[in-house]
């Protein structure tokens, strides 16, 4: 049996759940087993992971797991695989995710692949799947040779697929420990996607000049339904916060389309950007680095270019 | 306060990398080593930080082979107060977790750091494997910490936000950009480094489960398509109908 572990974040299922999901089913269908999904704490309509492929929905519901703690989601985790004879568990490779990986690694004495983006190859009687490494700048093959695998799926790299009917979910009663950690806030920007959920994204530069030149970027970034992210040397100048910063040290990401407008392309900027489908990039210099890592170029005045980009976006949205 | 860093050595961030022709192994020819930045620059330094403020220890932990030394050292030259190299050539982060956790058990170290990820294997696994076998706290993405007495309390980051959590009594940290500034090394520190404390140990027996065997290089890209600069409609099209991105 394939487990998954649904997140939800203030009890919706995101994207990364369903792709989860998708990928603990098509996983489930290689192996001839059932895909089983797991939610924790306070959680809506969970019935709709039936659509992407889950043959049932356990819920575990306990005040302890309505905020996160490593120590007892992994245990929660833990016993569920056991009581429900796990072969692999899913995860996504998210904040959350990535905290359960290695503490259920260690738990259930297991091997654990940490951010995969292919689907087990199982030829032979192995179990291989890959990931990135370096920084995004390599894939590695990795084989799994325990009985139990635990794996955190990477964002963006399998599309959601719809198939099945709602499902039933199902109360499953196992021991919640208490939390050593209290969350005391949480501070999220709202009506924003997330940049390693984005689909599409637009990253300035010090190209720019100034924070105060941020108004075309942003204006491009709304038409576009895209996320802003920015360079290295823009957030340590705090003309962006840190979160939107993108590249080696500073989020890795993988959208659609990446949009780098006034960024050189230094090979740091380049290891968290150039798992991106498509590049795009603007820049006055032709000899920027960024174009030998693009898909499309546009040599030019970004102040000029880029509001024609997003005039031309605006007609094209108008159809 | 008694401080445990957990230290790895990567490629240096401007490296480019390759593989032996075979790709089953890293090309290490022409590769400068570095301490990976997250360890050095954030968990390092705020450990450091935090002992200056309020006394104590900070020990560094690396599970290598003597060619580790190097990186270890520039570690002590930053201000650790001594080391332990665990000596092994780890494969995996499990094997790594297992002999940091077999070294601070019984050791009571207040707060074990380490980086948020290394960056050659970007798995975010050692920190949640450590606080598993030690059955600790596990505090990711920590881009703050700030310790009033037995209570500590971190910033987290989050997808699209940062969440506040305390913890009391010991736990693992992994730290993230901003936790800390980078320190450099000065010649004091560099000439202290080399009478300070530094053990070598052996590992214990522990199984690799899941291990790399094969690398691959990203097929290089086809080449750029230029867009005239004043022809905005026509890149549109391009995404539209060519990449069918938007």
């Amino acid at each position: 049996m394939i487990l998954v572990f649904a997140e939800a974040v203030n009890g919706q299922f995101k994207k990364t759940a369903f792709e989860a999901v998708t990928y603990g089913n098509k996983t489930a269908q290689l192996l001839g087993n059932q895909c089983v999904v797991l939610t924790l704490g306070k959680v809506n309509n969970a019935g709709q992971l039936g659509e992407y492929g889950a043959s049932k929905v356990y819920n575990v519901s306990d005040a302890n797991l309505d905020s996160f703690d490593s120590q007892v989601y992994a245990s929660v985790i833990a016993q569920a695989a056991e009581k429900l004879g796990a072969k692999v568990i899913v995860l996504a490779h998210t904040s959350t995710g990535k905290s359960l990986l290695g503490r259920l690694a260690a738990r259930l004495n297991a091997g654990s692949v940490a951010g995969v983006k292919s689907l087990p190859d199982i030829a032979g009687g192995s179990f291989k799947v890959t990931k990135g490494v370096y920084s995004g700048k390599a894939t590695a093959e990795y084989e799994i040779s325990s009985d139990l695998k635990i794996l955190s799926l990477s964002g963006n790299e399998i599309r959601p697929a719809k198939g099945g009917g709602e499902v039933a979910m199902e109360e499953l009663h196992l021991t919640v420990p208490s939390p050593k950690t209290r969350v005391l806030q949480v501070k999220r920007q709202e009506g924003i996607v997330p940049l390693p959920e984005a689909d599409v994204v637009v990253s300035a530069g010090r190209g720019m000049k100034g924070p105060e030149h941020w108004g075309i970027v942003e204006e491009l970034a709304k038409v576009m339904g895209a996320t802003t992210a920015c360079s290295r040397p823009v957030a340590d100048a705090d003309w962006r916060p840190h979160h939107e910063h993108v590249g080696q040290t500073g989020l890795a990401i993988r959208p659609n389309l990446y949009v780098a407008i006034g960024i050189s392309g230094a090979i740091q900027h380049l290891a968290g950007v150039n798992q991106s489908k498509v590049i795009v990039v603007i820049n006055k210099d032709p000899e920027a680095p960024f174009f030998k890592a693009a898909d499309y170029g546009v040599v030019g005045d970004l102040f000029e270019v880029v509001p024609k980009l997003t005039a031309a976006m605006k007609k094209f949205k108008a159809g | 306060m008694k401080l445990l860093v957990c230290v790895s050595k990567t490629p240096d961030t401007t490296s480019k990398i390759s593989f032996t022709p075979d790709g089953s192994k890293f090309n290490d020819v022409g590769i400068t080593f570095i301490m990976n930045p997250y360890d050095e620059w954030y968990a390092l330094v705020r450990a450091l930080e935090l002992t200056e403020k309020s006394g104590g220890t900070v020990t560094l932990v690396n599970v290598g082979g003597p060619d580790n030394d190097q990186t270890i050292r520039k570690g002590l030259a930053i201000g650790a107060s001594d080391a332990v190299r665990i000596d092994a050539e780890p494969k995996s982060a499990l094997f790594i977790a297992k002999q940091i956790a077999e070294h601070a058990r019984g050791q009571y170290y207040d707060i074990i750091f380490c980086g948020k990820e290394s960056i050659d294997f970007n798995g975010s696994e050692v920190g949640a494997m450590v606080a598993e076998f030690l059955d600790l706290p596990f505090a990711s993405y920590a881009s703050k910490l700030d310790v009033s007495g037995s209570t500590a309390t971190l910033e987290r980051e989050i997808e699209g936000g940062v969440e506040i959590v305390e913890v009391a009594g010991p736990f693992v940290v992994s730290a993230a950009k901003g936790m800390a500034e980078q320190r450099i090394p000065n010649m004091m520190g560099i000439m202290k480094a080399k009478s300070k404390p530094f053990a070598v140990v052996p590992p214990v027996a522990f199984p690799d489960y899941a291990v790399p065997v094969k690398y691959t290089l990203p097929k290089e890209k086809t080449g750029v398509k230029l867009v005239p600069a004043d022809d905005m409609d026509e890149l549109v099209r391009l995404l539209h109908e060519e990449a069918k991105v938007i």
